[in-house]
């Protein structure tokens, strides 16, 4: 699809970034891009650049998430926070169809034309949007409705430069730099006293669209000012996460006593699987009129740690919070790879910022390794 | 179908605001469709006509505090064929509840000019501590949406989808910002079951658990972080004691943190 060879950079002047939303905007996409709302950096729809967080930043640990101005105006200076773009390609809920007594007919719900454009994908989000692309997308059960809304859609990467200190995504080697699945990919170099962005394109969509924009090609000294960035913000990354062994640890520890301190701890509140990029879970409701006449299939966002998940008929097959907690961590870590041939996980944090009693998925993984297969026996 | 005998509903009142009875009424555009499906038998808020029993779903609304209502629950019990309760109130004996933990005597010569009139119970309890109680509606006060979905769902003769999940997961499905962890508000919404869609929440602020505890509820653990994040204990304990105190995991929760 894509040619070999390296895309060459350009340099972008911040000013004009705003042409590409116009540009956007008039082949028909729906621009969705970070902006500060309630205490956070959230995404929603965009049509400015004006509506972009500069000069803000988020300062993110175990159960807590803050912004803070930063030295500097950059547009992109934060991480992720509590939204992904699984909610735009995967809403958290959807009608499926409408059925009628008379007729028994279903009548599927019309498809959702809307045409993204998703400005700030951050690398592990790319990495996030492809696990589910397995999923909903090229797996056996494809799902109509995602797959025409991702497909439809045109993303604008951004590197990323100021991880955040719950980021890990160097070690799943997901991030921090954008290496596929995008049409645009930018860098924003703003510490030179300019504000301008790398920007390169890896698809016949990104091409087009750059194609319009006629910029200088970038300086090899910019270029590698972007590369030190990114050096640097792997650098920073002191969380980490050696996949394989997690994979190794978990499969091995089934009956470890840990999962009873995790599930005196865990809330099963769910937070952590709401936020996850690659989370998929869902469950459906039917609704009926009042007459009962007519009918509807809603499908919404379920999670591993509610009872419902686990119920067949007769009991929950998981009725305590050890069990849930286990199921969740050795899905995304261990079972998924068996499953779909790559992590659960991206490293991207969100689990660890916004489970209100702080449990770090890559602290906890290590409670394992003291009792491995060896000493377990 | 016109011509088929349409089912009796009766709402009944005990201890309690009207509040529930009011999030019926509330419905409006949808109370005419009600009103189409079934025939309204008793319900004081909304008419004085009331049509004998027995009934077949009976919305029961308040808590159980006096000898009277004790007696009169069982009399309303034998003539539903589904009773359904609305609210913490008869769910879990409401916020009048605070007396079960204190002597009710105290309040009552507090409270009356002349507290020799007054006869009452030491507690204030749910309807399920004194008859059988086909299913429960949560909320203080009830959602009106879920009061129309249980009414709906037992019309249809399906189960009402009103998930026992966290207050958390309606407050990420609408994308709201976590108060908790962006504010360090503190929020009952990992213990709360879900139904108000997270309405505090949406409004900046943190959950207060109207609707009493969600399924399999960990209060030690988020009391247990809240303290370590430098809550006072009597606070604690008041996050747990206010709509739904008497719902066993709250009680217990904040009698743990009761004079320490
Ligand atoms: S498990 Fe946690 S760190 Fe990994 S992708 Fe999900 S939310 Fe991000
Ligand atoms: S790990 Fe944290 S966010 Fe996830 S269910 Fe447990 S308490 Fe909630
Ligand atoms: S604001 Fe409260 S209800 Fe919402 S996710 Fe946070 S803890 Fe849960």
């Amino acid at each position: 699809m894509n040619k070999k060879s390296k895309p060459s950079a350009y340099t972008l002047p911040a000013s004009q970034l705003q042409k590409i939303i116009d540009l956007l905007h008039e082949q028909g996409y729906t621009v969705i891009g970070p902006q500060r709302q309630d205490n956070a950096i959230i995404y929603d729809e965009i049509t400015s650049t004006d509506a972009l967080p500069a000069g803000w930043t988020d300062v993110q640990e175990g159960g807590t998430y803050q912004l803070q101005r930063r030295d500097d105006d950059a547009w992109f200076g934060y991480a992720v926070g509590p939204h992904s773009w699984k909610q735009f390609l995967f809403p958290a809920k959807k009608k499926l169809f409408t059925i009628e007594r008379e007729t028994f007919r279903a009548q599927a719900e019309p498809a959702d034309k809307t045409r993204y454009a998703f400005l700030g994908v951050r690398s592990c989000e790319l990495h996030a949007i492809a696990i589910q692309d397995k999923v909903f997308r090229d797996g056996p059960y494809a799902d109509p409705a995602y797959s025409r809304l991702r497909n439809n859609a045109f993303f604008i990467a951004v590197n990323c430069t100021e991880p955040a200190a719950t980021c890990f995504c160097s070690s799943m080697n997901t991030g921090p730099g954008a290496e596929s699945g995008y049409d645009l990919l930018l860098t924003e170099l703003i510490d030179s006293g300019q504000h301008e962005f790398l920007i390169s394109s890896a698809s016949a969509k990104g091409r087009a669209l750059l194609g319009k924009m006629e910029l200088p090609e970038a300086t090899p000294a910019a270029r590698e000012r972007g590369q030190e960035l990114l050096a640097r913000a792997a650098d920073k990354m002191h969380r980490r996460m050696d996949a394989e062994k997690a994979r190794k640890l978990l499969l091995a520890n089934p009956e470890h006593p840990h999962w009873q301190e995790l599930g005196a701890r865990c809330l099963s509140c769910a937070n952590c699987t709401m936020v996850c990029p690659t989370c998929f879970c869902s469950t459906v409701e039917d609704v009926t009129s009042l007459t009962g006449d007519t009918a509807e299939r809603w499908r919404r966002w379920d999670s591993c740690f509610t009872m419902g998940h686990s119920y067949i008929h007769g009991g929950h097959i998981r009725s305590s919070g050890a069990a849930r907690y286990r199921q969740w961590l050795t899905h995304k870590l261990a079972t998924w790879v068996d499953q779909f041939g790559v992590s659960g996980c991206v490293g991207c944090g969100r689990c660890i910022t916004w489970c209100p009693v702080a449990i770090d998925v890559t602290e906890e993984i290590t409670k394992f390794e003291p009792v491995t297969q060896e000493t377990a026996a | 179908m016109a011509e088929i005998k349409k089912p009796k509903l009766a709402v009944w009142k005990f201890a309690s605001c009207d509040g529930c009875q009011l999030s019926l009424l509330d419905c409006e555009d949808e109370l005419l469709a009600v009103a189409e499906s079934v025939q309204i038998a008793n319900f004081p808020e909304a008419s004085r006509e009331i049509i004998k029993g027995p009934y077949d779903i009976s919305l029961v609304e308040g808590s159980i505090t006096t000898p009277h209502d004790a007696e009169r629950i069982h009399r309303i019990r034998r003539q539903s064929r589904l009773l359904i309760t609305i609210g913490a109130c008869a769910t879990a004996g409401g916020i009048q509840a605070l007396r079960n933990f204190t002597s009710v005597d105290s309040y009552v010569t507090t409270v009356y000019a002349t507290p020799a009139y007054i006869s009452t119970l030491k507690k204030s309890t749910p309807i399920s501590e004194h008859v059988p109680v086909d299913f429960e509606l949560r909320g203080c006060p009830v959602n009106k949406y879920q009061l129309l979905e249980v009414i709906n769902a037992y019309l249809n003769g399906r189960r009402p989808n009103t998930p026992p999940h966290s207050v958390c997961m309606e407050c990420k499905s609408k994308g709201l910002v976590c108060v908790a962890v962006a504010q360090k508000t503190v929020c009952m919404g990992p213990l709360t079951h879900a139904g108000c869609g997270a309405l505090c929440p949406e409004y900046n602020r943190g959950c207060f658990g109207c609707y009493g505890p969600k399924e399999t509820p960990n209060t030690a653990s988020l009391a247990a972080w809240w303290r370590e994040h430098g809550e006072k204990n009597t606070d604690i304990m008041r996050s747990f004691r206010g709509f739904n105190a008497y719902a066993e995991p709250f009680r217990k929760e904040s009698e743990a943190h009761e004079n320490i």
